[in-house]
């Protein structure tokens, strides 16, 4: 303990001092590889973009491949206590180890992607995938000639869940007789079952589709199979370049710029946020020439929409799978309901697992 | 309901490279050798063989390098358990690591794009188009030839001399060194070829199914191939069965959700490995059986002493 504490005023005489003349220091904690082509790779891509605009004015470090769970609290107290003012850690299954390791050190901020709990000195940020994932089913309405869509999905939360329902509705804004099949893979990483999945939804009929998942396994299955899908977390277009209509991605840079120059300019950034096109955290990009042009223009109105805040996905007439009436005409989810969506839009085939 | 056939292609598909490894595993282990490293391997031979084609080198210099690289890796395996002693759990346990770290340290540059070749099916013309068996005939080169090594290695291992002599140093090393037999040559041997197969395996993957390179890109299945080798009680064709049982339940479990079953994909998603233990119980149900069939010798060192 003792050595905890004489750490920990290392650290805030470290950042005192470091404030005024030395760079500011901030340290990123990864889950995955940034290799992963993914969702580590794109935070990684936003450190970078970050360090660019700032040169000189920020150094970065980061730790790849850090299990969620206690592991990831000592990596945590690590970076702070090597005078890293400023850490972000990049995982859900980081939340209560960032809490903890951030008691410790009340002179610097922590900033927890996706999770759910904050306190004086542990921010929130996470994206809105569900606006691009709503474009990517205009895309698909259009691009479908079954009437029948894949989606390869992780895990059973409301986050994958709501994805699913903005790409259903995306594709039925376009043809109301599209439906989707889901098939859960119980893994963020498995090319193999990835790749198994796809080969099903597509042995069933889908010709369009979309993954929840880490890899770009779906993607290049789809180009082997002669049927259509996208990337996901990053553009993925040299992966399948016949396959490829779009890609969803996150965009993480502008954030951590902003977060970089509140601090360096004395008035360090104390918000949860929950940022989405309109912010430029997410978008949809490299869309396809194959797409028709009717289409592409449909996609760039809806996605100006957004941006400007006039559309939001989940604005009634919004039918469950099971008829009835989940959000009226006239209303939009509030983002407390958007983030606790357990239930499948009318054209989702079956049942939410667990439920 | 669609046709069966696209669930028996995925169900072929996924299980050739778990044959390709599980084969070479099974040779090494009927020698005698305990090689836990099959993951490592198998990764050190995928990317190997993705860096080949992203070269430009073309599929037969692919082929050869993750065969090369397979059996570089077993290589070092060799010198440690079986010239150094050391134990085989353990540095089988450290070859995995080591080679999951060495490909995804290596592999940085080669991530983000689809392999500029690619091994595609090649359907043979009338047979393809079969009801039920016609994926069988719809495979691509490492499809086929996977199908043949099985054929080669129980005729080697059952019905050659040298496939005897393997399979001696294997039951009982002391004998097979007084007959004059080179028992650390042969493991040697052996636990090279289990390397150059698990290099195959790797191939198979970056190469002929997911075309690209991603760290960890072979999920694991190293240690189902590693599982497979005692479900098929050390036979070589039992492996296939092994393999298409296992590439089969889990495409049975995502085909029965996406035809819109309700069915629990948690449960769904441990089906494989619930039938693989199941299997492995069955068969060890009868230690008679699982005796006859294990190597007598496997996992434990022979010093030749001259």
């Amino acid at each position: 303990m003792k050595l905890f504490k004489l750490l920990a005023v290392a650290a805030v005489l470290i950042s005192v001092g470091a404030a005024a003349q030395q760079p500011l220091r901030m340290g990123f904690v990864y889950v995955g590889p940034i290799g992963d082509g993914g969702w580590t790779f794109s935070h990684d891509v936003g450190r970078k973009s970050m360090e660019a605009k700032l040169k000189g004015k920020v150094q970065t470090t980061y730790v790849e491949s850090v299990p969620e769970g206690a592991d990831a609290e000592r990596v945590v107290r690590d970076l702070a206590a090597k005078g890293h003012q400023i850490v972000f850690t990049t995982s859900f299954g980081y939340m209560d180890q960032t809490l903890k390791a951030a008691k410790s050190f009340p002179k610097n901020l922590f900033y927890h992607a996706t999770g759910f709990k904050s306190s004086s000195n542990v921010f929130i940020y996470n994206c809105r995938m569900y606006e691009p994932a709503y474009l990517a089913g205009i895309v698909a309405g259009h691009m479908s000639k079954s009437g029948t869509l894949g989606f390869v999905a992780s895990f059973p939360i409301p986050e994958v869940v709501r994805n699913i329902n903005a790409y259903t509705l995306g594709a039925r804004s376009v043809n109301p007789k599209i439906t989707t099949k889901v098939v859960w893979v119980s893994s963020w990483y498995d090319p193999a079952r990835e790749r198994q999945a796809a080969e099903t939804l597509i042995g069933q009929g889908a010709d369009v589709l979309l993954q929840n998942t880490d890899s770009s396994a779906v993607l290049q299955t789809a180009q082997d199979k002669g049927v259509y899908a996208f990337g996901w977390d990053s553009d993925m277009t040299a992966y399948a370049p016949k396959a490829h209509l779009g890609s969803a991605i996150e965009v993480w840079g502008p954030y951590y710029t902003k977060v970089a120059e509140a601090w360096l300019a004395g008035q360090p950034f104390k918000e949860n946020i929950w940022w989405g096109m309109k912010e430029g955290m997410n978008d949809f990009v490299s869309v396809s020439q194959i797409v028709p042009e009717a289409a592409r223009k449909q996609v760039a109105a809806k996605k100006a929409e957004i941006v400007a805040g006039r559309f939001h996905p989940f604005t009634g007439p919004i039918k469950t799978n099971d008829g009835a009436m989940r959000v009226p005409a006239g209303k939009t989810l509030t983002d407390k309901e958007v983030d606790a969506i357990n239930w499948y839009v009318e054209g989702v085939e079956g049942k939410v697992p667990g439920k | 309901m669609g046709s069966f056939d696209p669930l028996i292609a995925s169900g072929l598909a996924a299980a050739i490279p778990l044959v390709y490894a599980a084969l070479g595993e099974l040779v090494a282990e009927r020698a005698g050798v305990l090689n836990l490293g099959v993951e490592g391997m198998m990764l050190v031979g995928a990317l190997a063989a993705f860096a080949a084609v992203a070269g430009g080198a073309g599929l037969p210099a692919a082929l050869a390098a993750s065969i090369l690289a397979g059996a570089a890796a077993a290589a070092a395996f060799a010198v440690l358990t079986l010239t150094l002693q050391a134990s085989q759990v353990a540095a089988g346990l450290a070859l995995t690591i080591l080679g999951t770290g060495v490909s995804a340290f290596l592999g940085r540059g080669y991530v983000g794009f689809r392999a500029p070749a690619t091994f595609d099916d090649l359907p043979v013309p009338g047979l393809s188009g079969l009801p039920v068996i016609g994926p069988l005939f719809s495979l691509n080169v490492l499809g086929y030839a996977a199908i043949a090594m099985l054929a080669l290695t129980a005729w080697f291992l059952f019905h050659t001399r040298a496939g005897l002599a393997l399979r001696a140093v294997g039951e009982s090393p002391a004998v097979a060194h007084a007959l004059g037999l080179r028992v650390t040559r042969i493991r040697y041997a052996a636990t090279l070829f289990g390397g150059a197969m698990a290099g195959v395996a790797g191939c198979y993957y970056a190469v002929a199914q997911f075309k690209m390179w991603q760290e960890g890109l072979t999920s694991g299945n190293g240690w189902i191939a590693l599982a497979l080798v005692v479900f098929a009680a050390w036979r070589p064709w039992r492996t296939a069965l092994g393999a298409l049982l296992f590439g089969g339940v889990t495409g049975f479990g995502l085909y029965l959700q996406a035809t819109g079953v309700h069915f629990s994909p948690f449960l769904l998603g441990s089906l494989p490995y619930l039938a693989t233990i199941a299997a492995l119980v069955a068969v060890s149900a009868s230690p008679q059986l699982l005796r006859r069939h294990a190597p007598a010798s496997l996992g434990k060192p022979f010093f030749e002493g001259d």
